[in-house]
């Protein structure tokens, strides 16, 4: 997982921002219940009065204020507010919010920081309690509170007003956060998708490059089944994992963590409560999923198994129905049916307890907090609206839990696709380019000669070919025969440089293949791989792909030589007849003819062809062979096949066993000297055809 | 009710499924499916798959109506204790004496608790039915298919690509199971829990009902909005990815010739252009489905402080009590959720739609021709065949073989010959009744065999195809598969004599070897040997053999030459023959081009008429540069 950090480098200023928007987006959210606890406290339980300092007193309730304090203290408090004589100016228009209060002085109070406020504030509380002797403390704001409310009413003033436009004012600013929360929100999506649709993009294009220069020693080793899982499945999960957790990942621990600081901040002896139902609810998951996870990795094989019979009905079903075994499939079916069915249920049923019980947990934990809370409220350690936003702190910090262990299901799965990424990543290609590469000359003749040529697949303990000296020349064919795992088509595969010899050397035009670029030499050589391949596009994509600047007159040629011009012409469409993917629409002797006619294009001094006979019948083969040796004269020709008929006429015939070179000569001189072909010969051909 | 207390509303029922963590979420989540062509037809089917579960599903109903009516009434009867509680704070305040009645409210939180815990029993019961309901109709569906396979002519899959009816088997009918065992209850607690939270809001107060219905249009708008967008935009990116993971699927398999055309550069030059297209449509899908939920909570969060701002007000106003708002809070909550789950009702209807229709169209395709009450029950099969005027195609509207007769005797070998892709496997699909010939008649013994019941008919062929099947079971389970019942003894006989025993016995586990799926642990060789086993062993009267060997080493080549005459000795045998031997050994050729028998005879006839044969025969031997 690590390993693939660094591709997550270019878009590092991305992540910061969103990590710092998910912040700012988790203070907004964790906000939205403080705000509404102060419209419950102070708005609806205060009535909008948010401590015991009043903003207007009449003359009498300031003297009393006065007369239980000390004589600085009530400096201090004369010097907050402005006083303003009944009959003045100000008074008569001050008179419009306190009707009331027309026959004595009104006490405003001035702008005042907060410090100064809570100081203030403290010197009316005092006030207060020590008027009321034998009253809990905590209590005493709200009396204060009450006290102001009071005083407001005496001087007729506008309570129910003052408290809507608190609760306003209040509920405006949640307005406000909420906007701001999601403004944040849409920005990390924004910011969130690009990074994770780039990192996505980047992984798969180095990737598939990583691929394409892979020689075939890699490809082995990864197999190619396993490359584009690894291309296509693995990276689609990466991309889902990186935009989940992007978001779920930092966002998560914030909203945990701020959560916690709140909650414990409006309510610090109830933290235990949150702490219970954190560890339970992470017990019931890790219960639930010690259960589950094994079985749900079981039936993933139960389905493949189920699957298999189903495959297994479908093409064998003319076996099948030959043997009448209809019913017998039906009981092996209905096996591995009611065994995927059973393990089914079992999880379906573990899960289906999730979540009722989850829903239950954290309806307790709210009855808990209430009951709790209560009590609390009682003993007026907290107020009513503390205790309800501790309720949704308390839901915020599970939501967030249940985030996280969400993130914890992923991760172990989205690391076994990093890492299977990161393995391709760090695979260097075994072959490379020299640094100086050699050049051919203008003059090139396609000579290619083995010398002493040993080669073993990587990881394994025995050759597959071992001291291998051959000359194929210009003009000549040298067919290559051997039965199958005999190192035939190792042989060839080693001409281009698809694998490297472990021992001796290979010239090709007299130079070692290993002395010039790989481009160069495979310029030099038509390749008619045994999988005849075609690309998705049409015939004459196909072709060109050999030769860009193929002109038509060449195409035609080429195709004419292959065999295939007879059913390309019956197409309407001619040339441009389009190919699926890997050439499924045409037949396999058909798609052998155009792999052939895609080599010619190339127009090459040598040609390889790995097999690439064995689909056609023998009719098109014998016409194919003969319009090859007529337009290929001047080539080196190699061939690989396992129809003696095919190589009779070949000027050189090797013949390959385990790997070893036991003959080489025409079939003539084999049929004397070499038993290895003479069996081969004799399986094929009776005795008389054979001379 | 799952979202009682949030205020953000990071929440929803996660869809937990097995075999998928994130059940139908993903991106995907809102997507509008495809649609089926017969909807309603196709959902009457569905209800009548899941009328032997009338009782349970009732019983589902109930529950899952009661577990969401229970959870419903949790919030209002817990404001009653906040109320209470609030209440107590302000006779405190106000210097009565009494103050907080704790009595009172455990009472009421007690009351709660026992309707939650009603309600999670509810939901717990619910969900055990209801699961078990889904998972036996699936299994009934899997069940139903297959066995349907085994009925259907292989005709229709000339037509249909075997990763189709497998598909059909598992996503399809996954997509069904997943409907039934989760969507159809959340449709009905969705249901319940808008009316219910809607009637609960109402008896708290209609100004409150009126604001925080308010944001339904809202969220209505805003999910379309989305949906649209983002459907278009995950449209455009499956295509990509498509065209994405096509490219490296082709590019890949096709190592060697890249390579040999040194294609790198031109592949990878391609490669971007299509990745950068993905990543272009990519990030904008994810970007559209991602901020879906955030968006609702958005509108939810809007609800919440607009409930909190009139609730703060008509609570000063003592129209409404603190109980009640905090209650009211919890229900716009459990508003959104249900509310964009009942608006996603008709996309996974839809696409369940869809899915049952390929099921059921699948399950109604039309059969093999039943069997005639009076099925012949062969006695002892003599091996005499004769095609008396047979014609067929494979299109009704395309005739291959014209008016084809010839006269097998018993015990005789016939060659069939022609070069590849000439429809050899055609007479042996005729022979065998895979296929019905249109006019004419193939006869046995003189009996019509269509007279024959078709298990019968096809036990009288052994059948040794050049695509080996084998199934993933023990070795000997594959030998007796000519002969279910056939001793270990009888079943190594064969195998002695197919000469494939001591390649057998060369396994550690001997007979008792398991094939692997691919049946790749043993060679292909090996495998025809033992598929001619497996013909010894069913001792049928009659041979259908193909001969094809091509990727077999000269060795074993030879043990399925020797096995091969071993099996035909006696047996009226029909060979698709690949060797010169072989064809001139026969005692009769059918000589086969563009699907219908162009030539018959014996190999001197044959090559005397100098025809298509001869030809043929010459090819081989290069004569043709000659002639």
């Amino acid at each position: 997982m690590i390993r693939l950090m660094r591709y997550l480098k270019p878009y590092l200023a991305s992540i910061v921002l969103i990590v710092a928007l998910l912040f700012l987006q988790a203070n907004a959210d964790l906000a939205l219940p403080d705000y509404m606890s102060r419209i419950v406290n102070t708005g609806i339980q205060q009535g909008g009065i948010e401590d015991s300092l009043p903003q207007a007193m009449g003359g009498n309730k300031f003297n009393m204020v006065l007369q239980t304090v000390s004589p600085e203290e009530g400096a201090a408090i004369l010097g907050a507010y402005d006083r303003f004589e009944p009959g003045s100016e100000a008074h008569q228009a001050l008179l419009k919010k306190y009707p009331n209060g027309e026959s004595e002085p009104l006490y405003i109070l001035k702008k005042i920081d907060a410090t100064t406020r809570s100081r203030l504030n403290a010197l009316m509380v005092g006030a207060i309690s020590s008027r009321l002797t034998g009253i809990d403390p905590s209590v005493v704001t709200q009396m204060g509170v009450q006290a102001v409310k009071g005083e407001y009413e005496r001087l007729g003033m506008d309570t129910v007003a003052l408290q809507t436009s608190y609760i306003l004012s209040v509920g405006g600013l949640m307005i406000l956060l909420t906007l701001l929360s999601v403004v944040a929100t849409v920005i990390v999506g924004f910011l969130g998708a690009r990074t994770a649709a780039g990192f996505a993009r980047d992984l798969r294009v180095n990737l598939f490059r990583k691929v394409e220069n892979f020689s075939f020693a890699e490809l082995d080793k990864f197999s190619t089944a396993s490359l584009i899982t690894r291309s296509t499945n693995d990276i689609t999960q990466m991309q889902m994992v990186a935009v989940m957790g992007l978001r779920m990942f930092f966002y998560a621990p914030i909203i945990g963590i701020g959560g916690v600081i709140r909650a414990t901040g409006k309510a610090s002896s109830m933290w235990w409560i949150i702490a219970l139902a954190v560890s339970i609810i992470l017990g019931v998951i890790a219960v639930v999923f010690a259960i589950a996870l094994p079985k749900f990795k079981s039936i993933q094989k139960l389905i493949d198994k189920l699957n298999l019979v189903v495959r297994e009905n479908l093409s064998g079903m003319m076996v099948i129905r030959a043997f009448a075994m209809q019913g017998e499939e039906e009981k092996r079916f209905d096996k591995a049916n009611k065994d995927l069915t059973g393990t089914m249920l079992f999880v379906t049923r573990v899960m289906v307890v999730l979540m009722p019980l989850m829903m239950l947990i954290m309806n307790l934990v709210s009855l808990l907090i209430v009951w709790t809370g209560a009590k609390e409220v009682a003993l007026s350690q907290i107020r009513v609206g503390d205790m309800m936003a501790f309720m949704q702190y308390a839901m915020q910090i599970f939501f967030s839990f249940i985030m996280l262990s969400m993130m914890f299901i992923i991760l172990p799965r989205a690391s076994v696709s990093a890492d299977r990424i990161a393995e391709v990543l760090a695979t260097e290609p075994s072959i490379v380019d020299p640094k100086t590469p050699l050049v051919y000359g203008a003059e090139f003749a396609g000579t290619i000669e083995f010398k002493d040529v040993s080669f073993r697949y990587p990881g394994a303990t025995d050759d597959v070919l071992s001291k291998i000296s051959f000359t194929a020349k210009p003009g000549q064919t040298t067919a290559i025969i051997g039965t199958t795992g005999s190192g035939k088509s190792t042989l060839v595969s080693l001409i281009p440089r698809f694998y490297d010899a472990t021992e001796g050397s290979i010239m090709v035009g007299g130079i070692d293949i290993r002395a010039v670029s790989q481009e160069a030499l495979r310029s030099k050589i038509g390749f008619v791989p045994q999988k005849a391949s075609l690309f998705s596009g049409t015939v004459e994509s196909n072709l060109l792909y050999a030769d860009e600047n193929a002109s038509k007159e060449d195409m035609a040629l080429a195709l004419e030589i292959s065999q295939a011009k007879e059913f390309i012409d019956a197409k309407p469409e001619g040339m441009g007849l389009e190919i699926s993917q890997g050439g499924g629409n045409v037949s396999g002797g058909q798609r052998q003819r155009l792999t052939i006619a895609r080599a010619i294009v190339k127009k090459a001094p040598i040609y390889i062809f790995d097999d690439s006979f064995s689909a056609l019948d023998f009719r098109t083969d014998t016409l194919l062979r003969q319009a090859l040796k007529a337009s290929l004269s001047q080539s080196t020709i190699l061939l690989v096949t396992q129809r003696v008929a095919a190589i009779k006429q070949a000027d050189q015939i090797l013949v390959l066993d385990e790997g070893r070179l036991v003959g080489r000569g025409t079939h003539h001189e084999l049929m004397e000297t070499c038993e290895v072909y003479r069996d081969i010969a004799m399986s094929q051909l009776k005795q008389e055809e054979l001379a | 009710m799952s979202d009682m207390h949030n205020p953000t509303g990071q929440t929803g029922r996660p869809g937990m499924r097995p075999g998928a963590a994130f059940g139908r979420g993903g991106p995907g989540a809102m997507m509008k499916g495809e649609k089926a062509r017969n909807f309603k037809g196709t959902m009457k089917k569905l209800i009548g798959y899941l009328s032997p579960f009338k009782l349970p599903i009732v019983i589902v109903f109930v529950f899952a109506v009661g577990s969401t009516v229970f959870s419903i009434l949790g919030p209002k009867i817990l404001g009653k204790a906040t109320t209470k509680l609030f209440e107590g704070v302000m006779a405190q305040m106000a210097g009565k004496s009494g103050g907080i009645d704790l009595q009172a409210i455990g009472q009421i939180l007690l009351g709660v608790l026992g309707l939650y815990l009603v309600s999670a029993f509810f939901s717990y019961i619910q969900g055990w039915i209801m699961s078990g309901v889904s998972i036996k109709i699936t299994y009934q569906f899997r069940k139903d298919i297959l066995a349907k396979i085994n009925r259907m002519p292989l005709k229709y899959f000339d037509g249909t690509n075997h990763g189709e009816v497998l598909s059909r088997m598992t996503n399809d009918v996954d997509t069904v199971n997943q409907t039934l065992s989760q969507s159809l209850t959340q449709m009905i607690t969705s249901l319940v829990t808008v009316l219910g939270v809607l009637v609960m809001m109402l008896t708290i107060s209609w100004q409150l009902t009126l604001v925080a219905l308010l944001i339904l249009p809202l969220s209505m708008v805003l999910i379309r909005l989305i949906v649209n967008q983002s459907q278009k935009y995950f449209k455009q990116q499956q295509e990509f990815l498509g065209h994405a993971n096509g490219h490296i699927e082709e590019m890949f398999g096709s190592h060697a010739v890249v390579k040999a055309f040194s294609g790198e550069a031109k592949n990878i030059e391609k490669f971007e252009g299509i990745n950068d297209s993905l990543y272009s449509s990519a990030w904008k899908s994810q970007f559209l489905s991602g901020i879906m939920m955030p968006m609702m909570n958005f509108v939810g969060n809007l609800g919440y402080v607009g409930v909190t701002i009139m609730g703060g007000y008509l609570a000063a106003r003592k129209a409404i009590s603190l109980g009640d708002i905090q209650a009211f809070i919890q229900y716009v909550r459990s508003f959104t959720q249900p509310i964009s789950q009942i608006a996603n009702i008709s996309n996974v209807l839809q696409q369940t739609a869809a899915s049952a229709e390929r099921v059921f169209e699948f399950l109604e395709e039309t059969e093999e021709t039943p069997e005639s009450d009076e099925a012949l029950k062969p006695a002892k099969v003599e091996g005499a065949v004769e095609f008396r005027n047979v014609h067929f195609g494979y299109l009704d509207d395309k005739i291959i073989i014209n008016n084809f007769s010839a006269k097998v005797e018993p015990g005789k070998r016939v060659a069939i010959v022609g070069p590849t892709g000439a429809g050899k496997t055609t007479l042996v699909k005729l022979l065998m009744r895979f296929y019905d010939v249109k006019e004419g008649a193939i006869l046995i013994d003189g009996k019509d065999i269509r007279e024959y019941a078709r298990a019968d008919l096809r036990r009288m062929f052994g059948m040794v195809l050049q695509d080996t099947w084998l199934f993933n079971g023990s070795i000997l389970d594959n030998i007796r598969y000519g002969k279910i019942g056939a001793s270990e003894e009888e079943a190594v006989e064969a195998a002695r004599a197919a000469h494939v025993d001591h390649f057998i016995r060369a396994f550690p586990q001997g007979y008792q070897t398991e094939l692997n799926e691919e049946t790749t642990n043993i060679s292909q060789g090996q495998k025809q040997l033992l598929t001619i086993a497996r013909a010894i062993l069913a001792n049928p009267p009659m041979l259908i053999l193909d001969e094809a060997t091509s990727s077999v080493d000269t060795h074993t080549e030879v043990l399925i030459q020797k096995a091969m005459g071993v099996l035909m000795k006696g047996r009226t045998s029909f060979i698709i023959a690949h060797r010169l031997s072989t064809i001139r050994d026969a005692d009769w050729i059918l000589v086969m081009d563009h699907g219908d028998i162009v030539e018959q005879g014996t190999h001197d006839n044959l090559i005397a008429a100098g025809g298509f044969y001869a030809n043929l025969y010459n090819s081989q031997f290069d004569k043709l540069e000659s002639a």
